[in-house]
Parts: C-alpha cells; sequence; structure tokens
C-alpha cells in the first residue's frame, strides 16, 4: 500500500501492483483515465473531439495513466489528488479494458 | 495640483524627497458596486491590462476586475521576466510583434516605470539542421519587420564568450539566432502599471474577491456569484491563468486545458555576467540575470497535471544539469529560491482568447510558456474581443474552437503536452 508522500513537499511515489512503491521519475505520465474511447468507427466528430481534446483537469480527485518504464513496464491507473499530490490507489490499467 | 502629484515625473519625486510625505495610493480599494458592463475575473496581468485596453482604447469605463487574493499574486509575479516576438508560424509571429512593441511604448503609455531592458536574445543551435531552422525562423521574422541577425560560432563567442565550447562539450554550440529588441522587463511592475492606469480611468480594482459562479440566462451570462455578493455583468471575461479549467467549470464549460506546474529559479546575486537573455537548443531552458545580480532561469514543466505550486525536486536537478552543461562557470553558484507557477496547458500549445458557446463570456487562457511577453497583446486582443464582440484580428488563429475544426496551431510541431510526446 501507498505510505507516502504525501503532501507537497516530498518526492511523489507511486505504488506499483507489481514492484511495489517507487519514485514517479521511474514512470511516464499518461495523462487523464477516466475517459471512455468511443468505438471504431464513430462518426460523430464532437465524440472524438470529446475525447482527445476536452478535460475536466479537475483540482482534487484525478484518474490517471501512468507507465513504470523504469520497472515492470505495464501501464498503472493511479488516484492523485492534483492540489496535495496526496496518492491513493493503483491498480493495472488492462484490468479496465485498454487505455 | 492633485492631478499633477498624481502623475510620476522627475519633478513629482523631487518634490516629493523635499517634502518626505508618504507616496499616496497608486490605485484605489474599490468595493464590488451591484453591476457593470465588462466584470474581468482575474488581476493578473492579463486581465489588468484587459481593464485599461477596455478604457483606454474603447471608452468602456464601467469595468471592474475582480481578484481572488492580491493583484499580481498569480503569474505575472512567478514567470522568467522575458519578452520577445521570435515567432515562426503566421499568427503567431505578428500577434508576438504586437506585443513587443507594446511593450517598447509600456512605460510611457502608463505612466510607470516597467523598466524593459532590451538586452537582446539569443537561441542557440547545436548543429547545422538546427541553424538551419533558425535561419528560415529569421528569414520569417524579417519578412515581417521584425529584427534578426543569424549568429554563426565565432559570433555566438564574441557575444557569449562563457559558453561551454570545449571539445568536451556535449552540445556543441553551431551558431544562434540574435533578436536584439527582445529582453526582459521587471514583471510586478506591470500589474502595478496596469492597475493605476486602468483605475485613473475609472476602473475598479476589488481584491479578496473569489468567483463562485455564474449567472445564468439561458444561453447569456449576465453576472457572477462571489463570496462578496452577486455582481451583474453586461460582459464577463475569464483571465485566470492555470485556473482557466476551474472557472470555465462553474459556468458548465469544459475547455482543452490542463494545468501543469512549471518551475523557476534565481541563484545569489553575483556581478554582471550574463549580459543577454539566452535560450539552449538542445533543451528547453532559458537564463538571464536581473538587475540584483541573480541568475534567473527555467526549464520544462513537472509533467504531470498539478494545482500545488510545489515544484519536485528531480525537475530542479535536470534544470541544474542544462544550466551547467551551458555555463560550466556557474556550477558552484547556491540557488537562493526556486518556485512554481501553475499554468494551463493546450494541445496545441497555443493560447485562447476569443468567445465561448456562451453568449457574452469571453475567455482568455492556455497560455502555456508564453503568458508573460504576451501581456500587453493579449490584454489589448481581449479587450477588443469583449467590446466588438469578436475575434480580433490578430488573435483568429485563437479561438476556442479551433480543434474541432482541425486548425490547431502549434509552433513547434509536436503539441505541448510534453508527456504526450
Amino acid at each position: 500500500m501507498a505510505t507516502g508522500p504525501t503532501g507537497n513537499d516530498g518526492m511523489l511515489r507511486i505504488p506499483c501492483p507489481h514492484c511495489g512503491e517507487r519514485d514517479y521519475t521511474e514512470f511516464r505520465y499518461g495523462g487523464d483515465a477516466s475517459k471512455i474511447r468511443p468505438p471504431h468507427g464513430t462518426a460523430d466528430a464532437r465524440a472524438w473531439q470529446e475525447y482527445v481534446f476536452l478535460f475536466d483537469n479537475p483540482k482534487g480527485a484525478h484518474l490517471e495513466y501512468w507507465q513504470h518504464v523504469l520497472g515492470c513496464r505495464q501501464w498503472l491507473v493511479l488516484e492523485r489528488d492534483t492540489a496535495t499530490n496526496a496518492v491513493g490507489k493503483a491498480h493495472l490499467a488492462r484490468s479496465q479494458g485498454s487505455p | 495640483m492633485i492631478a499633477m502629484s498624481s502623475r510620476y515625473s522627475a519633478l513629482a519625486l523631487a518634490r516629493h524627497a523635499l517634502t518626505g510625505k508618504p507616496w499616496a495610493r497608486a490605485w484605489r480599494s474599490a468595493d464590488p458596486k451591484p453591476a457593470y458592463d465588462v466584470v474581468i475575473i482575474g488581476g493578473g496581468g492579463h486581465g489588468l491590462a484587459a481593464a485599461y485596453y477596455l478604457a483606454a482604447n474603447h471608452g468602456i469605463q464601467r469595468v471592474a476586475v475582480i481578484e481572488r487574493a492580491y493583484i499580481g499574486s498569480g503569474n505575472v509575479g512567478r514567470n522568467t521576466t522575458l519578452v520577445r516576438s521570435n515567432y515562426l508560424l503566421d499568427g503567431n509571429t505578428q500577434f508576438f510583434e504586437h506585443s513587443l512593441k507594446l511593450w517598447e511604448g509600456l512605460s510611457h503609455e502608463l505612466n510607470f516605470n516597467v523598466m524593459l531592458s532590451q538586452r537582446g536574445q539569443i537561441v542557440l543551435a547545436h548543429g547545422p539542421s538546427q541553424l538551419e531552422v533558425l535561419a528560415r525562423k529569421g528569414n520569417i521574422m524579417r519578412l515581417n519587420g521584425i529584427d534578426a541577425e543569424l549568429l554563426d560560432r565565432a559570433d555566438v563567442m564574441r557575444l557569449l564568450p562563457y559558453l561551454d565550447y570545449s571539445q568536451a562539450s556535449r552540445f556543441p554550440i553551431h551558431g544562434g539566432l540574435l533578436q536584439r529588441r527582445a529582453g526582459t522587463v521587471r514583471h510586478d511592475a506591470v500589474a502595478w502599471g496596469y492597475a493605476r492606469a486602468a483605475d485613473r480611468l475609472g476602473v475598479d480594482i476589488v481584491e479578496n474577491c473569489e468567483v463562485t459562479g455564474f449567472v445564468r440566462d439561458g444561453d447569456r451570462i449576465i453576472g457572477i456569484e462571489t463570496n462578496r455578493g452577486r455582481i451583474a455583468a453586461g460582459r464577463t471575461a475569464i483571465s485566470v491563468a492555470g485556473h482557466s479549467s476551474a472557472v470555465a467549470a462553474m459556468a458548465g464549460l469544459k475547455v482543452p486545458i490542463e494545468s501543469h506546474l512549471l518551475q523557476a529559479f534565481v541563484t545569489e546575486p553575483i556581478k554582471p555576467f550574463v549580459d543577454h537573455v539566452i535560450s539552449f537548443g538542445a533543451e528547453l531552458f532559458y537564463i538571464s540575470q536581473s538587475d540584483k545580480g541573480g541568475l534567473v532561469f527555467g526549464g520544462h514543466i513537472d509533467g504531470f497535471n498539478s494545482y500545488t505550486q510545489r515544484g519536485q525536486f528531480p525537475k530542479v536537478q535536470s534544470v541544474a544539469e542544462c544550466a551547467v552543461a551551458l555555463i560550466p562557470a556557474i556550477s558552484r553558484l547556491r540557488l537562493l529560491r526556486h518556485w512554481a507557477g501553475i499554468q494551463d496547458m493546450t494541445p496545441d500549445g497555443s493560447p485562447f482568447i476569443g468567445r465561448t458557446p456562451l453568449r457574452n463570456l469571453y475567455l482568455n487562457g492556455g497560455w502555456c510558456y508564453q503568458g508573460f511577453k504576451a501581456t500587453p497583446a493579449a490584454g489589448c486582443c481581449l479587450a477588443f474581443t469583449i467590446a466588438h464582440d469578436a475575434e480580433h484580428p490578430l488573435a483568429r488563429h485563437l479561438s476556442l474552437d479551433r480543434f474541432e475544426r482541425g486548425n490547431g496551431h502549434d509552433e513547434y510541431g509536436n503539441g505541448n503536452w510534453t508527456y504526450r510526446q
């Protein structure tokens, strides 16, 4: 389980389900993980505009992708508070479908 | 007599020195009135500039600038103070040149010394292909009547003898592009100067007043809710730097913006050493020296969404590595301070100035790395947009709906969300 940081002052640490808690510098950020990709063949340009370009960008709870590039190379979905950097749980992205 | 003494001049300075009285407040502390023609949310450089140009250029004086904290408490006081107009893409080139021209006349226009120092900016090239790109950019600038000079290695060595020219240098210096009219501005003075000038034209600057919502009439915004009550507004503009998403969300709008941290750094003061603004070509890194002697520099954003205003330490290290790779002589300087600002990042690295899907609501945001140098032009274009309910000719390429029209405006060709590159 994640024990640190959090708060503002420490290194951001991410609890990888495979490798344990590691510095964020081992990871690559992948952005907002709360959105669902429109099905292939979707012709509605607005649906793609929404998916590709528009973001809730919350000041607070945020679901986001990180890839553990210097570890197991798995894509994770992490809960993090963007106002405090407090980190919550992480799970494998593939457990909820592909990014 | 009162009017005389409220104008800054050498005579006023001498008179003040003789009387010894404290200087009068430079602008009124206004309480919000129930209604205005225009309400601008955000008392930073851009919001204050827009208020000034509304009054000065468009004769609209029933204007309020609503600021959550105190004016200038956000990014206008957190940037690295650089101004320049060396942009490649049509649209950006003219917009930023307009801004630089406004900077050149700003101290006189505002009767407030913003300490513009046109010390010149040099962008470095570390190989022949990079120098060719700079040559193209310089040619585009010159075709637009903007000064640009291509430098070879010997030119750079003459101007900047303290860079690393050794055989062992990781990024050999091949040449550069010089814009002599670029330089620095005292950033706090920009907020204060625009505030004072706007105030003298009748604009109310309301500090410690936080917006909590919008008042809607169908698809039209007719006012705002604040912690100091409701304020009716004929037209309303959002100009809140890194919080554009949060304020737009209060109006039910979702915008193509993520909020990221950008850190800046200043070293202990040293004697005059770096006489120009220098941009590294091998990484995003820029450095200049303040009048107090500190070396002021910055780099990339931290790289993940954040509103914390506190940077992560690994970025301190990577930015310091750039500094030392470029100027080995500063390796033993100590950092005096480092800080972070929250900035809007957009998919193409360009900002938004214009109308929104809601009538009488305007947005100025998404400024990425370029907000400070754009301050006068952004204020000027936002004021025009508010006054005419239309995009300013210089800001047509900065409309909020450009992505759904397939008209992204990407200066560097790779988007600006660094984690997607």
